[in-house]
């Protein structure tokens, strides 16, 4: 097992070029799991950015929130402006574990790690948040919305870094974001849904329901089109070509489509005119 | 590095202390086995239970899910850091009974104690949602951070904030 401990950005993203199968490690909180065993299972190459300062802290533009890709959810969390401006980031940063994972657990991290019950991602894909890719040569910006490709699987190429994240500053008529779990601390996601409204156009992301967190396109679409919904099974024809959740330990595929379907109803039946 | 470690320093309770960790370390295993600070207490080792609560640069963190080499040039407080004295009202309250949860939550609750300003935003129940326990009910521990909360600190001139 290495251990490449790099001292700023410039030093991270040649380590990142030279070792691209080096796992980049943060607040460590899905990969310190149980890390013993892992380290006795997997002789590796390990790349640690809590030391890259550039890489921690957020900061208001005029235009946007911008995380650094290293901001944790605590940083989030005791922001009041994060709280006002954009509460959903904060109403699922307070549902991810507990105090001591929120402190660690970094909102880059979430989304590299790629877990489709991610709960950082749903919120940041449905205020239709960027991604800002760095390596040694240049910097990309990408969609969060077409950054993943399948399960575990993105466009972060192996010598790129995920280093910030910008998250537009915008006012909307409707934001919502609901987690399902078996208790209210130190739950993974059984289905999780985000929405946003603004001027007619809608957001629906949900986790835990396909093998990425999904933007449900053709849900978005009934809803803005307006066609009349009277019951959650009128939601499932749309939600059936937008995710396909799966039985496992924590859910059955059942369950999850017909919460989804249900949270959904219920709380867009009061500000949807079509809904009834 | 590879193979043999790494020197690091940190500050453990407030003083500099110096350390050879292995990759595979964790705070944890550092902090018990490298610093013979054996306070803190492995649990799930999952990062589910809480039981391994330390501060790191002044945030409670599950000392478990922390690589020993995350914590170079960083601040550690455990459990051995809380004054005796402080920890009347969780002993009156029956916060704890057979102990396997107590110094994780005593760091967190000590947390809580020296940033009131936190009760403005979560509920007690919410920021000790990290530590579990499965003998007391929790009310013990919650009644016990309460009146944690409103007694005045010795050498705290101005009583609660």
């Amino acid at each position: 097992m290495t251990v490449f401990l790099p001292r700023d950005l410039d030093e991270a993203l040649e380590l990142r070029d030279r070792h691209p199968g080096a796992t980049a490690v943060a607040g460590g909180t899905d990969l310190c799991v149980l890390w013993p065993e892992r380290v006795a299972a997997r002789r590796d190459e390990w790349l640690d950015l809590s030391g890259v300062a550039e890489l921690r802290g957020h900061e208001w533009t005029d235009g946007a929130l911008i995380l650094g890709a290293g901001t944790t959810y605590w940083d989030v969390i005791r922001d009041r402006r994060a709280g006002e401006e954009l509460p959903l980031l904060v109403e699922a940063a307070r549902q991810v574990g507990a105090v001591q994972i929120q402190t660690r657990g970094t909102w880059g991290g979430n989304i590299v790690n790629a877990s489709p019950a991610a709960d950082g991602v749903p919120v940041l894909m449905a205020y239709d948040a960027v991604l800002e890719l760095r390596s040694r040569s240049e910097t990309v910006e990408l969609p969060l919305a077409d950054f993943y490709l399948g399960y575990k699987e993105m466009r972060l190429a192996p010598d790129q870094l995920l280093t910030r994240i910008h998250v537009p500053r915008r006012t909307y008529d409707l934001q919502w974001f609901e987690k399902v779990g078996s208790r209210s601390a130190q739950a993974i996601t059984k289905v999780g849904v985000a929405v946003t409204r603004r001027d007619g156009e809608w957001r629906v992301v949900a986790n835990s329901v396909a093998p990425t967190v999904r933007r449900c396109r053709s849900l978005e679409s009934l809803l803005a089109e307006g066609l009349p919904v009277s019951g959650p099974a009128d939601l499932m024809g749309a939600l059936e070509s937008d995710v396909t959740p799966i039985d496992d330990i924590r859910s059955t595929a059942e369950y999850r489509l017909e919460v989804l379907a249900r949270l959904l109803y219920w709380r867009l039946r009061d500000v949807c005119p079509s809904i009834t | 590095m590879s193979g043999d470690g790494v020197e690091i320093r940190l500050t453990l309770n407030g003083e500099q202390v110096a350390a050879r960790v292995g990759e595979h370390d964790r705070l944890l295993d550092l902090l018990r086995y490298g610093l013979r600070r054996t306070g803190t207490k492995e649990g799930c080792g999952e990062g589910e239970c809480g039981a391994c609560t330390v501060l790191l640069d002044g945030v409670p963190v599950n000392s478990c899910l922390v690589p020993a080499w995350q914590a170079r040039g960083r601040s550690v407080e455990t459990v051995e850091a809380v004054p005796e004295e402080e920890l009347a009202a969780l002993l009156e309250s029956g916060a704890t009974q057979c102990g396997a949860c107590t110094p994780g939550v005593v760091m967190t609750a000590w947390w809580v104690r020296r940033n009131r300003e936190l009760v403005d935003t979560h509920s007690l129940r919410e920021l000790m949602a990290g530590n579990l326990c499965r003998c007391t009910g929790y009310d013990g521990i919650i009644d016990g951070l309460a009146a944690w909360l409103a007694s005045t600190a010795s050498g705290e001139p101005g009583g609660p904030g």
